[in-house]
């Protein structure tokens, strides 16, 4: 495991953060239909940093982030990914998307490709890298995951952890500069979590800016240098993890912290 | 250890249990008999009542093929070698064949030419169908081959199947660099703009030279037998399928007037009739053609066919976007690919593999559908038998011998069509599921 030479009470923000701006929200809404989901949300996101995003299902956690890389459109309020802003322009659209990648909750690999071509889909076709390259590359994100003799299976052929952290390799292979993870584990079994999680922390290390939403609060004690707890579309609190988790100081999430750490 | 359970909860395994084999149990063929035919005296009855059934129908049918005389210039001479015997009149086939599968008005000394277009079939489909064992490079023969067939079996010079091709090959090269340019809409424009100019020039200047490399040419109106039947059925089938993806994808399109002409198109040609459309074709079709230009028989029979097959088979390859996870979408989209990126690479792959036995459905359904051209007086092998042979003084009456060939015959190609889709189900099956 990455972590274990670490000393967890030493705080992660010895990992860099910047000062550059890598997303930043402001004044956005949106709704789905008639249903305001997400409520006047404004978020700076320095580059290098790693936010754990969580709140009550519903709370539209998931739909922030989606609507980071575009896969949900937002009806007010601006989106600035690394300098470009997210507008109805295709371009700008397929532009950020390159540049941002996005883990899901059922890994969404391509189960007609083998565990490579997955892989190296995007950078060869999007990219334009040659195959060759785009295969050296991509191995080279497999061994980093772990799993580089499973190249050539199909993700049918690999257990949930593994199609995960394929799923991860697959992102990173066009080298995005920020990395969405929307709640990679809890399609998993226990046992499988940890690799899974062990993969991102090692990411985290690194310096990749990551938006994280995730019920995994070891994961956000560990390596997120601030947590934002969502309720019924709004943010309601966010800290350091140190203050979040001992000193919360709304009603709300004083409620949703002792529902899931309570057990 | 036997006492687990009645004396305490507490266990801890000691001994690994190895796997063992499942029990023998007895096999062969009496006890496979045993159990699936005489297991009960209800199945027991209907076994032998099956085997009757078996035998009666057999007893009729080989005396008729064995006893069958393939002798005999007409139904009387057959009648005489017969003598009663039971068996069938054969001769008429080996009499007629060539009518059965050419036509009757396509030159006898000409039948050669679609004869070679028949085996070069055999060429040119592997490469598309089996594309996967086969070096990239051989679809060319595909690609060829229907400007080849279109010149051995309608005859006149060689320039004007080259110039088709060439507006195929000119368009497609302007759409590649008009695309990376200004997009895949300017560019499907500019490519149908440069195929079109192609065809143009290249239809003047094939004027010029009619006897350049020429066959002597037959008129569309010649066609007939089992030729015109697999004629239909190839160009139907092969320009269904993409006509019926375009219409698919249209009919999810977030563009109003793309969706609504799909959604009207694909309602309209389901909701009427086939042989309604092959009487248009015949009839009405003409009317919407520039003046002075008037399409042949089989073209419009084409458009038709090609038209009332492409929206079922848009319907089939709907339900096959249908079933697919949303995320395969997120997925595609999350990484940048464009959409029609992602609908090649990601989405359609997946979606055909889902529609296969559906779209195979519709393409033994269409082959088969093609015998309705017999009603709008055109002799394939359903109207030969119909009209010029059960007709003729000479073989009047002779109705199982026809109707059978003419089974066998649409029976071998829908078979293999239903094996080849089984087979590539299987091949594409990867995802373990």
């Amino acid at each position: 495991m990455a972590m274990t030479d670490t000393n967890p009470d030493q705080t992660p923000a010895a990992m860099t953060v910047s000062d550059e701006v890598a997303i930043e929200i402001n004044g956005m809404n949106k709704w789905y239909g008639q249903f305001h989901v997400l409520r006047d949300i404004d978020l700076t996101v320095q580059r290098g940093e790693r936010i754990v995003i969580c709140g009550p299902s519903g709370s539209g956690k998931s739909t922030l982030i989606r609507c980071i890389n575009a896969l949900e459109e937002h009806q007010q309020g601006n989106i600035v990914v690394d300098g470009v802003p997210l507008s109805s322009d295709l371009k700008n659209i397929d532009k950020i998307r390159s540049e941002v990648g996005m883990c899901f909750q059922h890994f969404n690999l391509f189960p007609h490709l083998t565990i490579l071509e997955n892989c190296t889909l995007a950078p060869i076709w999007v990219r334009k890298t040659p195959k060759k390259d785009a295969e050296e590359t991509a191995m080279y994100f497999l061994e980093k995951v772990k799993i580089p003799d499973q190249a050539n299976k199909y993700p049918g052929q690999l257990s949930g952890g593994q199609q995960q952290r394929v799923a991860i390799a697959r992102s990173l292979c066009m080298r995005p500069r920020i990395m969405l993870f929307d709640e990679p584990t809890s399609a998993l079994d226990p046992e499988m979590i940890k690799e899974v999680l062990d993969t991102m922390i090692q990411l985290a290390e690194e310096g990749m800016t990551m938006l994280c939403v995730t019920h995994e609060m070891g994961f956000a004690r560990q390596v997120a240098n601030r947590v934002i707890f969502m309720d019924a579309g709004q943010i309601v609190e966010q800290n350091e993890p140190e203050a979040f988790f001992n000193t919360p100081q709304n009603e709300r999430t004083k409620l949703f912290l002792s529902q899931i750490l309570g057990h | 250890m036997a006492d687990t359970s009645s004396q305490s909860v507490a266990f801890v395994r000691t001994a690994e249990i190895p796997p063992s084999p499942p029990p023998v149990t007895e096999s062969g063929a009496v006890k496979w008999v045993k159990e699936n035919l005489f297991s009960g005296p209800f199945n027991t009855i209907m076994t032998l009542i099956g085997l009757f059934i078996v035998f009666w129908l057999l007893s009729g049918l080989i005396p008729w093929i064995v006893n069958g005389t393939w002798e005999g210039g007409d139904i009387r001479e057959c009648r005489e070698i017969l003598q009663g015997s039971g068996g069938g009149c054969f001769a008429v086939i080996s009499e007629r064949w060539p009518q059965l599968l050419f036509g009757f008005q396509y030159p006898d000394y000409l039948r050669w030419r679609p004869a070679v277009a028949f085996l070069l079939l055999f060429l040119a489909v592997p490469p598309a169908l089996f594309i996967m064992f086969l070096p990239r490079w051989t679809l060319v023969a595909s690609a060829v081959y229907p400007f080849v067939a279109y010149w051995l079996i309608w005859g006149g010079t060689i320039l004007a199947p080259i110039f088709a091709a060439l507006g195929f090959i000119a368009g497609y090269m302007v759409f590649v660099r008009a695309e990376k340019l200004k997009g895949f809409v300017a560019g499907m424009a500019a490519g149908v703009l440069a195929a079109a100019v192609t065809w143009t020039v290249g239809g003047w200047i094939a004027g010029f030279g009619e006897d350049f490399l020429a066959l002597e040419t037959v008129e569309s109106r010649a066609m007939g037998g089992f030729m015109l039947n697999m004629i239909l059925g190839v160009v139907c089938v092969s320009l269904s399928i993409p006509l019926g993806i375009v219409l698919a994808l249209g009919r999810q399109s977030r563009l109003p007037i793309v969706k609504g002409f799909c959604v009207v198109f694909i309602e309209f040609v389901r909701g009427v009739p086939l042989i309604t459309l092959l009487f248009v074709a015949n009839v009405v079709l003409a009317y919407f053609f520039p003046p002075n230009s008037n399409p042949d028989l089989i073209i419009r029979v084409i458009i038709m066919i090609t038209m009332f097959s492409a929206a079922y088979i848009a319907e089939v390859i709907r339900g096959g976007l249908a079933a697919l996870p949303k995320g395969q979408y997120e997925a595609a989209d999350s990484l940048g690919l464009d959409y029609p990126q992602a609908m090649r690479l990601i989405i359609l792959p997946q979606a055909l593999k889902i529609s296969i036995p559906g779209i195979v459905n519709v393409a033994v359904g269409l082959f088969k559908d093609t015998t309705l051209v017999s009603v709008i007086s055109m002799f394939d092998l359903v109207g030969m038998i119909r009209g010029p042979i059960l007709s003729s003084t000479d073989w009047t009456g002779v109705y199982w011998e026809l109707w059978a060939f003419a089974c066998v015959l649409f029976f071998v190609v829908c078979y293999g069509i239903s094996q080849y889709s089984q087979w590539l189900e299987r091949y594409l099956r990867t995802d373990h599921r």
